[in-house]
C-alpha cells in the first residue's frame, strides 16, 4: 500500500511538472495593460499546488509507519488487466474493423470466456447489442458509429432507414 | 401566490404526456440502477447521459432528473437484500435494513425504504420550492467576483468538510480545474495545454468523457475486483396485508421522517458532504434521540427510515444550489449541470428569467418523479429480486459497451474514447489510493467559470486583487472560504498538540 501510495504521488508530481511546462507556453505572470494572469497562469500555478500538495503525500509517506494491507489483492489483478487490455483492443479495433465487428467481439470475449457464461445468453447479448445500438444511435438520433472496413456492407441499410 | 402559478405552469410542462412517460422511464431505469451494487446516480447519470440525445433538451434534463430520484430509491435495495450498499448513499440503510432481511422481515424493510424515500423527497421538493425563487434572487446580484469567491467556497468545503485526506483532496481539485483549461484560453483565445500536440484536445476535454471515464469505466473494474463471491439474494415478497402494516409502522414515525429530511435537505446542499454523510447523520440523530435506540442495529424499522429520508432529501438538496447559483451540491448534480451547459441551458438565477418554462417545468417533474419512484418501486419488488441474481460479468459488459459508444456519440471523436479508457485506468487506480474523485469531476465542471469569474474581476478592477475582500457579499464568501480552508489545519494542531501532552500523564 505504501509502495502504492508512493509510486501515485510521485506520477501526480511528474504530471503536475509536465503540466506546468505546457501552460508556460503562454504568459503564467501578471498582464500589465489587461489586469490579471495571462492564459498560462491558471493552469501553471493550479499545477504548482498540485505538484506542493502530492511532494507533501509523497514525503509523508516516508515518515508514517507502513501500513497494513495490499494495494492490489494479486489474484484479482490479472482479471482487472485482462478487462482493461480487452478494452483497449476493442478501441484499437473500432475505428480498424468498425464497432459492429469490436464490440461484438468484446461482448464474446466478456461472457464466454472470462465470465464462462453459456452459448444461449453469450449469443443473444452478441447478437442483440449491435442491433439496439445501430437502431438507437444510427437510426433514431443519426450518430454515425465508426464502421472501418465494414461501411461499405452499410450502404444497403442506410439506403433503407435515411 | 406566483408561486403557486408558476409551479401550476410547470405541472402543465411535466404533465405533458411525453414528459410524464419520460419520468416513468426515469426512475424506472434509476430504480434498477440504484439497485445494482456498485451502481449509484452518478454511475447512471454518467452512462446514461449521452443517450438522453434522443429527446429534446428538456426532456433530457427531466429524464436525468428522475433517474437520480430513482437511483436513490433503490439503492436500498440492495443494501436490504444482499447485504451490499446499491451505492455509497445507502451504506446506512444497510445497518438495520440487512437485519431486517435476516429475519424474513425484507419486505417490511423495503417498504419501509421506499415510504422514507417518499416522505423524504417530497419534504424537499417543497422546502426546494420555497427556497429557490429567494436564492435565485440573491444570487442576481452577483458580479464575477462573487462568483468566483462562490466556486472558491464550494471547493474549500471539500477541504475543511470532506474527511477525505486534505493533501490528496487538493491534488484532486488542482486536477479537474487544470484539466478544465485545456483547448483555448477563453480571454485570448489562443491554444494552450496541447497535449503531444493531438488536435482533439483543441476541444478541451468535456466533463462526460471524464465521468464516463471514472464514473463507468473505473467502476466496472473496481467492481471487477470487489465482487468475485456472488452475494446471496434474501427472497422478499410483498402481500396487500404487508403493505398496509408497514404503512402503519411508518406513519408513527413522522418525528424521525421529518428530521431525516430538514437534516438531509441542508447537509445535501453543501458540496462536500451530499447524501452520504446526511444519511449517517440522520441515522446517527434518530439512534440518539429515538425511544428504541438500543435496537438499532438489530433490524429496527426506524434505522432504515431514518437514512433513507435523509439521502433522498439531500438529493434535492444538492439540486438547489445547481439550480439557482450554478453551483453543483453533488457530483450527480455536477453532471446535471454539464449536461444543461451541453444543451444551451445555462444553470444560475438568470434561467428563472429566461426559462421559467423550464425551471418550473423540472421542479413539478421532481415532485411527479418522487410519487412515480414511489410506486413503481414497492410494484417490481420481484423484479428487483430477480434482477439482482444477475450474473456482474453481464452486467459490466453491457456497461462497458454503453461507455465505449456513449463516449463517442458526443463528439464523434475516437480521441474521447481513448481518453476515457484513460480515466477509467486512472480513476480506477486513484481510487484505489483513497483519492477523492468527486472534487475532481466538481473542478473540471466549475473551473471554466472559476476562471473566467477570476479574470473578468481583475480585468474590471485593473489588476485589483482585493476587489475579492472589499465587496461585501464577495468578501464573506472569501472570509467563509478561509474558515473552512484552515479547518483541517486546527484540528491537526489541536490533535498534536494533545498527542505531545499525553506522555506526561
Amino acid at each position: 500500500m505504501l509502495v502504492a501510495d508512493r509510486v501515485i504521488a510521485g506520477a501526480l508530481m511528474a504530471l503536475s511538472l509536465y503540466f506546468m511546462w505546457h501552460a508556460t507556453v503562454l504568459p503564467i505572470g501578471w498582464n500589465g495593460t489587461t489586469g490579471g494572469p495571462g492564459g498560462g497562469g491558471f493552469p501553471f500555478w493550479l499545477s504548482a499546488i498540485m505538484l506542493l500538495a502530492s511532494s507533501g503525500i509523497f514525503l509523508r509517506s516516508f515518515k508514517t509507519n507502513a501500513r497494513a494491507g495490499t494495494f492490489f489483492d494479486m489474484s484479482m489483478l490479472r482479471p482487472v488487466l485482462e478487462v482493461i487490455a480487452a478494452l483497449v483492443v476493442t478501441i484499437a479495433l473500432m475505428p480498424i474493423l468498425g464497432s459492429y465487428i469490436a464490440i461484438p467481439l468484446f461482448l464474446f470475449w466478456y461472457l464466454k470466456i472470462f465470465g464462462r457464461h453459456g452459448w444461449v445468453l453469450t449469443l443473444s447479448l452478441v447478437i442483440a447489442t449491435p442491433i439496439f445500438l445501430f437502431f438507437f444511435f444510427e437510426v433514431t438520433i443519426k450518430i454515425l458509429l465508426p464502421k472501418g472496413i465494414t461501411e461499405p456492407l452499410f450502404f444497403p441499410l442506410y439506403a433503407m432507414f435515411f | 401566490m406566483e408561486l403557486l402559478s408558476h409551479l401550476a405552469d410547470g405541472f402543465a410542462t411535466s404533465l405533458s404526456p411525453l414528459n410524464l412517460m419520460i419520468v416513468l422511464i426515469g426512475v424506472t431505469a434509476g430504480l434498477f440502477i440504484g439497485a445494482m451494487p456498485g451502481l449509484g446516480s452518478v454511475n447512471g447519470v454518467a452512462i446514461v447521459l449521452p443517450l438522453t440525445f434522443i429527446v429534446p433538451p428538456n426532456s433530457a434534463i427531466i429524464l436525468l432528473a428522475a433517474i437520480y430520484y430513482g437511483a436513490m430509491y433503490g439503492g436500498a435495495v440492495s443494501s436490504i437484500l444482499l447485504g451490499i450498499p446499491g451505492a455509497s448513499t445507502a451504506v446506512a440503510t444497510t445497518f438495520d435494513g440487512r437485519p431486517m432481511a435476516q429475519q424474513g422481515k425484507a419486505g417490511l424493510a423495503l417498504i419501509a425504504a421506499a415510504v422514507a424515500s417518499f416522505v423524504g423527497g417530497t419534504i424537499s421538493v417543497i422546502l426546494f420550492t420555497l427556497f429557490a425563487v429567494p436564492l435565485a434572487d440573491i444570487a442576481l446580484a452577483f458580479g464575477p467576483a462573487e462568483e468566483f469567491a462562490l466556486v472558491l467556497m464550494a471547493f474549500t468545503t471539500f477541504v475543511g468538510l470532506g474527511g477525505d485526506d486534505v493533501l490528496k483532496t487538493i491534488v484532486m481539485i488542482c486536477l479537474g480545474l487544470v484539466l478544465s483549461t485545456v483547448g483555448l484560453d477563453l480571454i485570448s483565445g489562443q491554444p494552450r495545454l496541447i497535449f503531444f500536440d493531438q488536435p482533439g484536445f483543441y476541444s478541451g476535454i468535456s466533463f462526460l468523457v471524464l465521468a464516463i471515464g471514472v464514473y463507468g469505466i473505473g467502476e466496472v473494474l473496481y467492481t471487477i475486483e470487489t465482487s468475485k463471491t456472488a452475494p446471496t439474494v434474501t427472497a422478499a415478497k410483498i402481500t396487500m396485508r404487508e403493505l398496509g402494516h408497514g404503512l402503519r409502522e411508518m406513519n408513527r414515525l413522522w418525528k424521525t421522517m421529518s428530521l431525516g429530511s430538514f437534516l438531509g435537505f441542508f447537509v445535501g446542499m453543501l458540496p462536500a458532504a451530499g447524501a452520504t454523510p446526511a444519511a449517517l447523520m440522520s441515522y446517527g440523530v434518530a439512534k440518539s434521540i429515538s425511544k428504541k435506540g438500543k435496537n438499532f442495529g438489530k433490524g429496527e424499522i426506524e434505522g432504515v427510515a431514518a437514512p433513507e429520508t435523509a439521502n433522498n432529501a439531500a438529493s434535492t438538496g444538492s439540486l438547489l444550489p445547481m439550480l439557482t447559483l450554478g453551483i453543483p451540491g453533488s457530483p450527480t448534480t455536477a453532471l446535471l449541470l454539464g449536461g444543461m451547459v451541453m444543451w444551451g441551458l445555462v444553470p444560475g438565477p438568470m434561467l428563472f428569467i429566461e426559462q421559467p418554462d423550464f425551471v418550473w417545468g423540472l421542479i413539478s417533474s421532481l415532485y411527479t418523479a418522487n410519487l412515480a419512484a414511489v410506486l413503481v418501486n414497492i410494484a417490481l419488488i420481484p423484479l428487483f429480486v430477480w434482477a439482482l441474481r444477475m450474473p456482474f460479468t453481464v452486467l459490466c459488459s453491457l456497461v462497458m459497451v454503453l461507455c465505449i459508444v456513449g463516449g463517442y456519440a458526443p463528439s464523434q471523436k475516437m480521441h474521447d474514447v481513448w481518453l476515457i479508457a484513460g480515466f477509467g485506468v486512472a480513476g480506477y487506480l486513484l481510487r484505489k489510493a483513497d483519492y477523492p474523485l468527486a472534487p475532481l469531476v466538481l473542478a473540471l465542471v466549475l473551473g471554466p467559470l472559476m476562471e473566467k469569474s477570476f479574470r473578468q474581476t481583475l480585468i474590471a478592477e485593473q489588476g485589483n486583487v482585493l476587489a475579492f475582500v472589499e465587496r461585501p457579499i464577495s468578501g464573506t464568501f472569501m472570509a467563509i472560504a478561509a474558515l473552512f480552508f484552515v479547518l483541517p489545519l486546527i484540528k491537526y494542531i489541536r490533535r498534536s498538540g494533545k498527542k505531545t501532552v499525553a506522555p506526561a500523564e
